[in-house]
């Protein structure tokens, strides 16, 4: 059973995404039929998976949804925004359900009022955007497990009564938990609660609207319990409503209503195959469902850690190998070495690459988010997302999604104006934010680019000499860049109408803090009127990089070759002077020189020579030239911190341990160029 | 085992003419003198990194960051490694000596002037027969401020 239910998961997780890519596609070109096609496939295979699994709800409600798409294949209902929220809704719902079977829950939720709204539409009433949901009526009943039904049963041939208990608290009512917390030691004073729904977990969580429906067991009769939950504060309504337990039959063995005869075949197995799992172990409901594990085998971050470290060691003894081979120069050994080396950078590349992730894990999610934001702020948004398929390590990935979130929102709140505004100015009135992510060097970088109104400099600085965070005086001197990097600071929202989209400028500096404690950064760039790019730069945190050993004097240090352009040997009669500073030209460039002996003050031990090496670096688009004795060659090295007595050392970013067993010390470029 | 209510644990090491102390639970090891690379713009007590099997190591000449002179390595020649906290920490020493059991009683406080060396730096002082032990305030020496201002 739990095999299949793996693939199961799996799959109907596929489909769902496949769903929501999909419904997306059709919002954008409603009248593409084979869009639909594909939609209607999957959500028929979501059907006839579940189904096969005894996953009623989940069965019911795909194929309510199946029924509407039906219906816009066959030109009688058409697509509207209204008709997708319903649609989206219900893959919400979906997905709540395949996420409950995933941690080992049973799958089961309130789906009527989607399902009515499906119907409806099915009908051929396309819901308004008015329409409120039915939530006035209280639609919240009981269905019961063949363990509850059994305990009910039990508890009627003991003299119990069983009563259903719709609970109703006041809109207003704060602390929700503590009140249902206080409704069930009310009931458990007069008897015994069986059931709740939600359960009891959500309402624990306060994941409730304002109703919930508990069944209790009790001696007590009808009138006395609604005595005992009234008492109750903040209870707006209470019902109490006596079940004939013996008229009761377990939700499980109900007959689910499907017309399909292709899959009425497949829930009867579905069903014999839960009546054997229900024999097997009868005691404890929750005994039955184990959490199910991924296809994939999950590996916790801890142990790839420790997997890489003992890699570094041996790429230590790897250096040190190859480099007594080549003093040694044994043929055999030389060769055997050569082989070595080569299995174990390819097993460093598979090493490093199961800690990358493809951003896309965190993109995903985004395009949903987007469409719901602009249809909330009433706005027209079309959010283009490039390179979704680039690579960052785990642990990034998992801190990255929250930053991007809020600067989306940020970019769709403040950023985008509303399509009145925009006609008004000539733009056109789909707003376009784009997302995009690409690998430079050792970094990745993601933006967040929209074409809306951009940042406005005398607001900002207005702003922030009014909550004191910059002075008068050095506001006027600021650069716009300057100015734009203010609204990274805490308690900063220039928004003039506040919204629950983007928060209350608690965010933006959040954001920054979190990019940071990633060892990122993160700019922006602003035109008025045209638009804003916020730019994150974050690094590949490889433990392995590769480098550049040089050697000044008799020292040895190690470049990174992500900063390096090239290397050059020039004539000392080569380099030129300008304002007191030494410089060269490379290639119609004038490049600075820095003398890597002085900078680091290298004990000078040998002679100058005639002519320099010189390693052409960059940071960003300013380049220097660091000059050194010689170049020993390029190398993958272990990054290793100096540990924490030494802490910020200039222009040293770690130390690395070469084959010899010495220390080499990592240059930090981006510390030399200014 | 030593009781650990009334004895402390020592390695005791020289330093110019002085014994001083470390309690046992700082210390990690004890390293002959190795190949240490310079971090170059440090203090100049600070002799540069080790390779202590596989980690980075900062190492200190103790003479130095108490302002004795000098003196080449030589065979007697220790790095004593002591972790503080997180950090660890080679100290490089002239010689190790010794690995002892103090009674607590035999500490006394630091008295007003001691030679060479800071009060600051001296937990107190034990005198176990004839030897005087230094014990040694590693917060104080490890104090990373004392980096900062170079």
């Amino acid at each position: 059973m739990s095999q299949y239910l793996e693939i199961f998961i799996d799959e109907s997780k596929e489909h769902l995404q496949t769903i929501n890519e999909q419904l997306l596609e059709l919002e954008k070109s409603p009248d593409d039929l084979s869009i639909v096609n594909e939609i209607f496939r999957s959500a028929h295979t979501l059907k006839g998976m579940s189904a096969t699994m005894g996953f009623e709800d989940l069965a019911n409600l795909t194929h309510q949804m199946e029924n509407v798409l039906d219906g816009i294949r066959n030109h009688k209902i058409t697509v509207t925004p209204e008709l997708l929220d319903v649609v989206f809704r219900a893959v919400d719902d979906l997905e709540a359900m395949v996420n409950s079977i995933a941690s080992g829950g049973d799958g089961k939720r309130d789906v009527r009022e989607v399902v009515q709204q499906l119907k409806q539409i099915e009908q051929g009433d396309v819901p308004t955007r008015k329409t409120e949901p039915p939530s006035t009526t209280p639609t919240l009943t009981q269905t019961y497990g063949e363990f509850e039904y059994n305990v009910l049963q039990h508890s009627k041939e003991q003299g119990f009564h069983t009563y259903e208990i719709h609970v109703k608290l006041r809109a207003d009512c704060l602390l929700k938990a503590a009140r249902v917390f206080m409704v069930f030691d009310a009931l458990n004073q007069v008897g015994e609660v069986i059931k709740a729904n939600p359960p009891v977990e959500l309402l624990e969580e306060e994941k409730f609207d304002q109703e919930f429906v508990v069944t209790v067991v009790s001696k007590q009769s009808a009138e006395q319990l609604y005595a005992q939950v009234s008492k109750v504060s903040e209870v707006e309504e209470v019902t109490v409503t006596a079940i004939d337990v013996d008229k009761l039959r377990p939700s499980e063995l109900t007959p689910p209503q499907l017309e399909v005869s292709q899959t009425e075949a497949a829930v009867t197995a579905a069903k014999e195959e839960q009546k054997e799992e229900k024999a097997e172990g009868q005691k404890e409901e929750k005994e039955q469902h184990k959490a199910v594990a991924n296809k994939t085998i999950r590996v916790n971050i801890e142990r790839l850690d420790i997997l890489m470290n003992l890699f570094e060691e041996l790429v230590i003894d790897r250096g040190r190998l190859e480099q007594i081979s080549r003093e040694l120069n044994h043929p055999e050994l030389h060769e055997t070495v050569e082989r070595m080396s080569r299995i174990s950078s390819d097993l460093q590349n598979i090493i490093l690459n199961m800690r990358m992730v493809p951003v896309e894990t965190v993109f995903n999610r985004f395009p949903r988010m987007v469409r719901q934001l602009a249809r909330d702020l009433g706005k027209k948004i079309n959010l283009e997302i490039i390179g979704a398929e680039t690579e960052l390590d785990r642990t990034v990935i998992d801190e990255i999604g929250d930053p991007l979130v809020h600067l989306l929102r940020n970019a769709i709140d403040h950023g985008i104006e509303t399509p009145e505004v925009r006609r008004a100015k000539g733009k056109p009135e789909e707003g376009t934010v784009k997302l995009k992510a690409y690998h430079s060097g050792n970094h990745v970088f993601i933006e967040i680019e929209d074409d809306g109104a951009g940042i406005n400099r005398e607001k900002v600085l207005q702003k922030a000499i009014n909550k004191g965070i910059i002075s008068k005086q050095n506001a006027a001197n600021l650069t716009d860049k300057q100015v734009y990097e203010l609204i990274f600071a805490s308690g900063f929202s220039t928004a003039d109408k506040i919204s629950d989209i983007s928060g209350r400028g608690v965010g933006l500096d959040v954001v920054k803090s979190t990019i940071e404690s990633l060892g990122g950064s993160v700019t922006i760039d602003s035109h008025e009127g045209v638009g804003s790019i916020f730019s994150i730069q974050l690094p590949l945190t490889l433990s392995i990089i590769s480098v550049m050993l040089v050697e000044i004097q008799y020292e040895k240090y190690a470049i990174p070759l992500s900063s390096i352009i090239e290397t050059a040997i020039i004539k000392k009669e080569d380099i030129l002077h300008a304002h007191h500073q030494k410089v060269i030209d490379f290639r119609g460039k004038v490049v600075p020189l820095l003398f890597l002996k002085d900078v680091f003050e290298v004990p000078v031990v040998k002679e100058e020579e005639d002519f320099f090496s010189v390693v052409i670096v960059r940071k960003g688009e300013k380049m220097a030239g660091l000059v050194v004795d010689s170049f020993i060659g390029q190398q993958e090295v272990v990054l290793k911190s100096l540990g924490n007595y030494l802490t910020s050392v200039f222009a040293i970013s770690g130390a690395t341990i070469l084959g010899d067993g010495q220390v080499a010390l990592i240059i930090d470029c981006n510390a030399l160029i200014k | 085992m030593a009781n650990q209510e009334t004895e402390l644990k020592v390695i005791v090491f020289q330093l110019k003419d002085e014994e001083y102390a470390i309690p046992v639970q700082q210390v990690r090891s004890i390293e002959k003198v190795q190949h240490i690379t310079r971090v170059p713009r440090t203090p100049k007590f600070v002799k540069g990194v080790i390779n202590l099997r596989g980690v980075v190591t900062p190492i200190i000449d103790l003479r130095e960051r108490f302002g004795i002179e000098a003196l080449p390595f030589n065979e007697q020649t220790r790095i004593i490694i002591v972790a503080l906290g997180e950090m660890e920490v080679g100290l490089i020493v002239d010689a190790a000596n010794d690995v002892l059991d103090l009674p607590i009683k035999s500490i006394e406080p630091p008295p007003e002037v001691i030679e060479a060396v800071e009060a600051d730096y001296i937990n107190g002082v034990a005198k176990v027969g004839k030897r005087l032990l230094i014990l040694l305030n590693l917060e104080k020496v490890l104090e990373k401020e004392t980096i900062a201002l170079v």
